[in-house]
This record gives C-alpha cells, structure tokens and sequence, in this order.
C-alpha cells in the first residue's frame, strides 16, 4: 500500500513497540524491506505520547503536522490467510493464571478478527490522501482531542510504572520489574501493549526461540510459578466482539 | 523519565517532556502552566501541577515521572507529538523531518 500512495504525498513510519532492543524487531522489519522509516519504541514513547493501548495502531497527521485521526486499530487489508492459524498451530497448550478472569458467558469469541473492518481500511487511508481535510474520515482537531484516549492521574502513573519496569527489565533487575509491570496493569487494565510487552517477555525469557514471546500464558503445571495475575489469552477469553480492536469508523 | 535523583535541571525537564519553564509556568504549545514563584525549579511541585505522577522505588534507588494529565485526555492538542526514534542501526529519526507530507504512524509489535 505505501508504494501505491507515497508518490501522492504519503509517508508510512512504522515503530515497534518492544523493551527488549532492535535484534528482535530486526528479522520482521528486514523481511518487509521497507522503503519507508521502520523505528524502534523501547520505552513505549507511542503510548505516554499519542496514547496507543494496542497494536496495530494507526494515527493519520496532516502535511502541517496536525494530527487528524489518532490512535485506532489498522491494516494496510485482508488479514493473510493462515498467519494466526500456524502461529496457533506452534504453541503448545497454555494453562490459566491462577487469578486470571473467568471467560465471558457463551464462551469466547475470535476478537483479533472483529471490530474495525480490515478489509476497507486502506480504502479510508486513500480518501483522505486523496481530498485531505474535506476527507469524511479528517477530524477536527476538537475531535482528535475529544476521540484520544482517557488520560488521568492513574494513567499517568501507569506510564510512570512501565517506563521504571522496561528500564529495570533490560538492566537485569527483572523482579523489581515485574513489581512495576503489574501496577502498570492495574492501573491501566486496557492498555494492551503493557500487558502484552510484559507477558511476552516472560514467555521469550523462559521458552526463547521463535514463539517464546507468544507464550503469554503459563504453561500447564507452571501455573504458579506464572508472575502476573492474569495472562493474555485468559484476557481475551473475557472480551466480546469489537472490545479488542474497536470500530472507530463512521 | 527515569531520574537518579530530584534535582532535575530544568534543560533536562524540557527534553525529556516537552514542557519548557518559562517566567510565566510550565509551557508546551498554547498551554503555559503556572507554577509556584518561590525557590527554584522544584520538579515535584510543577509535577503535580501538571498531573504528572511522580513514582519512586527505593530499592532501585530511582525515581519516574510520569506524562501529563491534563484535560482528562493523551492529546492535549492535534499538533503531533515531536517524536524522536532510532531506526534498526542507531540513527536517529525525527517525525518533523516530514513535514509537507502526510503521515501514516504506525505502531507494531513482534509479539
């Protein structure tokens, strides 16, 4: 999609959000080849400055540096066929953390595929391209404000906790950390980046290779041993349609 | 911003949040921010002025300050955050460098 409509005006940047330095970013972001700007977050700037929760998020800034949608769930289209089917298919059975929510009544539904709509996603990204500001998908500056998210004092301190636990994190101290991790989640319980941050880099510490940072659940029979007080795919498990990925579109 | 101790230059302030202390307050865009006249800068005092939260952990021998929160909301205005990354090989990279062109951020992670 970049090549498509960067010679209309339009530059992609990428960022992942990850502590744990550029070598695990680097194969993804070498394997696209990007043409564009791929940039590595290590302390979640993205979250404590535009107020990202979860990724993907997109945010669309004008050509004068205002920003006209901010955060939202975003895809360049269609989901690949398969990628979340052999990524299941490769890890083990994952157990609960023992103080992990219940799943919600009827039993869980796929959220990673409901909420904004994948398939028309890019089309949006075009029409603004296209007609700018007088774009139906341009905000107001008012509303880009009104529309970003809730930020109060716990908020704030959440940030404050995840920025000491990364800190902590990459320097060693990895209990001391996982002490500020879980504030980080108490205190914002829907930002999914510092849980997922977190959960991940327990499962890479402990399993490594390819798929330890997606073992973001104990495994069964280390349950107790699991350092937070829930895990990612319990989480999920409590969500209906549309709580993961919002639908932000008109 | 992690901080080894409370005295915190006010240079270091405005690099690390984008808040500069000006005669009139804490300043970033539009918004300036009144702060007490007594003393010098006292980074606690202009924390809670600008809802920062201000966390301290005495094993690690550090402290954090936390974003603003003011307004109830991340944005305190649609000007774009100046956001200052490294790419893959250490370069650094400035979101204003891109100005006259519309952007696309996008937030990912390998996880």
């Amino acid at each position: 999609m970049r090549n498509d409509v960067h010679p209309l005006g339009l530059e992609v940047v990428t960022v992942s959000l990850e502590m744990s330095g550029p070598e695990v970013s680097r194969p993804y972001i070498e394997a696209a080849a990007p043409q564009h700007p791929a940039l590595v977050d290590p302390t979640h700037k993205m979250d404590a400055m535009f107020g990202v929760v979860n990724v993907p998020n997109v945010v669309w800034i004008d050509e004068h540096g205002s920003i006209v949608r901010p955060p939202e769930p975003g895809w360049p289209g269609p989901r690949p066929e398969g990628v979340i089917e052999r990524l299941r298919a490769a890890l083990p059975v994952l157990g609960r953390a023992p103080d992990a929510p219940a799943p919600r009544e009827g039993g869980p539904v796929d959220v990673l595929t409901s909420g904004q709509d994948r398939e028309t996603y890019a089309d949006k990204i075009r029409d603004w391209v296209e007609h700018g500001d007088a774009s139906q998908y341009a905000m107001s500056p008012e509303e880009v404000i009104s529309r970003s998210q809730r930020r109060g004092p716990e908020v704030s301190r959440a940030a404050a906790h995840f920025e000491l636990a990364t800190h902590l994190w990459t320097s060693g101290r990895r209990a001391l950390a996982i002490r500020h991790f879980k504030e980080a989640h108490r205190r914002q319980p829907d930002n999914w980046t510092y849980k997922r941050q977190a959960y991940s880099a327990v499962g890479s510490d402990r399993h490594g290779g390819e798929f330890g940072r997606f073992m973001q659940s104990p495994l069964p029979g280390e349950e107790n041993d699991w350092p937070f007080d829930s895990d990612f795919y319990s989480e999920v498990a409590t969500l209906d349609a549309g709580q993961y990925y919002p639908n932000t579109m008109p | 911003m992690i901080l080894g101790s409370l005295e915190v230059s006010t240079d270091d302030f405005a690099r690390a949040t984008g808040w500069t202390i000006k005669p009139e307050g804490a300043c970033k865009g539009d918004a300036c921010v009144p702060l007490p006249r007594d003393g010098g800068f006292d980074v606690r005092s202009c924390a809670e002025r600008l809802g920062m939260a201000l966390v301290h952990d005495g094993e690690a021998g550090l402290w954090v300050l936390g974003p603003e929160s003011l307004g109830g909301r991340t944005l305190m205005s649609a000007e774009a955050p100046e956001l200052v990354l490294d790419d893959l090989d250490g370069n650094e990279f400035r979101l204003s460098s891109l100005r006259g062109q519309k952007v696309l951020l996008v937030a990912w992670a390998p996880y």
